[in-house]
């Protein structure tokens, strides 16, 4: 995690599903514990908490984009389920 | 701690410079056969082949001449042979270069024909290459170069970890007198704000808003979707970045913590003093990249995420990642890995000492992977189509 407000991780290692995760954040003192529901590559986001459509994702403690289709906690967060709100 | 000092070329207008090239310049397409035969003929010397130089008219023509006249005027070009279909264009380039003070001619091919314009540009490309090659480098301090920033083939790994170390590589270099630059108007977007509020004084930060905005109207007006593939790229998609915003957010890391910008460029104007400033220029790698040497910027710090591998033929591109795999799987392009600030084993300030260090190397002459490998990619910005 870059901010301790963020709603979602970088994986910093290829995390398997089923695996347990614990979160970091460079600023701030957020220290996550969740489990991986699924595959997350090495760079992809993992989702902290529940999302629902029409959410707004957190990374680097701003609005990095709107939730497009509902994400559980665990959950791999990208393309699929997240767009940007600028283009 | 004095200012570091490195082996480098000083100029005849002061300015320093990093390498000594004898550049071959064509003022346009049709010339590019003729400065690379010249090139082919005097070895050491360098032709910059390009896709433009005709009918172009308004701002278009105003950025082509500031980018050849740029690229000449470079501090890392020790002398400049010109070459043009015909004399007005080509001596109104020649002309600017010469104000740097520098050996420079020009040869036009109209009423000559190729191969008489060849063989007397070989000539004159001879003498500059005996000339040039028994220049000195000389003590040098980190306060004369002008550095440019840009990133490419992004992931999350950039924001994390190769972005921040240049970032403070611009907060140590900048409070040290030097000159640098930042850009890519359309990755800023998602993060504009936070350009704006590290403008030096409100004037700057309006001009910031105005260039920005300008360019996001452009994109309004021509797109036909949300960008996603195009910008983010599909590499950037690959390694986990999602959105533009996104995508913007860990490129501003490389502005640095605690510097302000003093300016704003128009494409391939030279700052007008020292500190940061940022220029209004494309996201692609190597359309930037051109323009910024063209500003007189001598080195690149490039950050690159799934591997960029893209190099400039004036100004060298130090590569760094934070990526293990790219780190691994395309270690000839890396010049520094930082992978270890993503498993906790470096600070990004232990991270910005490392790249300064391998900056000061290339200023005093070490190749860059994308030198060694050959990358010496020159692309002119177009604004819109020639009349």
């Amino acid at each position: 995690m870059h901010d301790e407000k963020d709603d979602v991780g970088v994986a910093v290692i290829d995390i398997k599903a089923g695996q347990a995760v614990q979160g970091k954040a460079l600023h701030g003192n957020a220290a996550p514990k969740l489990t991986a529901l699924m595959d997350i590559p090495l760079g992809h986001k993992i989702a902290l908490r529940d999302f629902k459509p029409g959410d707004t994702v957190t990374k680097y403690g701003c609005d990095i984009g709107k939730v497009v289709a509902a994400i559980k906690t665990g959950e791999h967060v990208h393309v699929h389920n997240l767009k940007t709100k600028r283009w | 701690m004095g200012i570091p000092t490195f082996k480098g070329y000083r100029r005849e207008n002061g300015r320093v410079g990093i390498r000594n090239h004898v550049v071959i310049l064509p003022v346009d397409d049709i010339s590019n056969a003729a400065c690379e035969a010249v090139a082919n003929n005097i070895k050491g010397t360098l032709a910059l082949p390009h896709a433009y130089g005709r009918l172009q008219f308004g701002e278009d023509l105003e950025l082509f001449f500031r980018t050849m006249i740029g690229t000449g005027s470079n501090p890392n070009v020790a002398a400049c042979v010109v070459i043009g279909i015909e004399p007005g264009w080509t001596q109104r380039i020649v002309d600017g270069i010469a104000k740097t003070g520098k050996p420079v001619k020009g040869f036009s091919i109209e009423r000559f024909g190729d191969i008489k314009t060849i063989a007397a540009a070989s000539v004159q490309a001879k003498e500059y290459m005996h000339w040039a090659s028994e220049l000195q480098r000389e003590e040098c301090r980190l306060d004369e170069v002008y550095i440019s920033v840009k990133c490419g083939e992004s992931d999350t790994t950039t924001g994390l970890g190769s972005c921040p170390a240049v970032g403070n590589v611009i907060d140590k270099s900048v409070a040290q007198g030097a000159t640098a630059s930042f850009g890519e108007t359309s990755e800023l977007t998602g993060g504009e704000h936070i350009v704006r509020a590290k403008a030096a004084s409100p004037e700057v930060a309006e001009a910031f808003m105005k260039v920005w905005t300008s360019y996001n109207e452009m994109i309004f007006k021509e797109k036909t979707d949300d960008l996603s593939e195009s910008q983010p790229t599909k590499g950037n998609i690959r390694g986990g970045l999602t959105t533009i915003e996104e995508k913007a957010l860990g490129n501003i890391e490389k502005l640095g913590k605690k510097t302000k910008f003093v300016g704003v460029l128009k494409p391939a104007e030279a700052p007008s003093g020292k500190g940061l400033w940022f220029m209004d220029t494309s996201s692609a790698a190597a359309e930037a990249v051109t323009l910024w040497a063209a500003s007189g910027a001598v080195v690149h710090l490039f950050p690159t995420g799934q591997g960029n591998v893209i190099g400039n033929p004036i100004e060298p591109v130090i590569k760094l990642s934070a990526n293990p795999v790219t780190c691994t799987t395309m270690s000839e392009h890396i010049d520094l890995d930082v992978s270890a600030i993503l498993r906790g084993e470096m600070t990004v300030d232990q991270a910005g000492d490392r790249l300064l260090d391998v900056m000061l190397r290339t200023c005093g002459g070490r190749l860059t992977a994308a030198e060694v490998l050959g990358h010496r990619e020159f692309v002119m910005t177009k604004l819109y189509r020639s009349a």
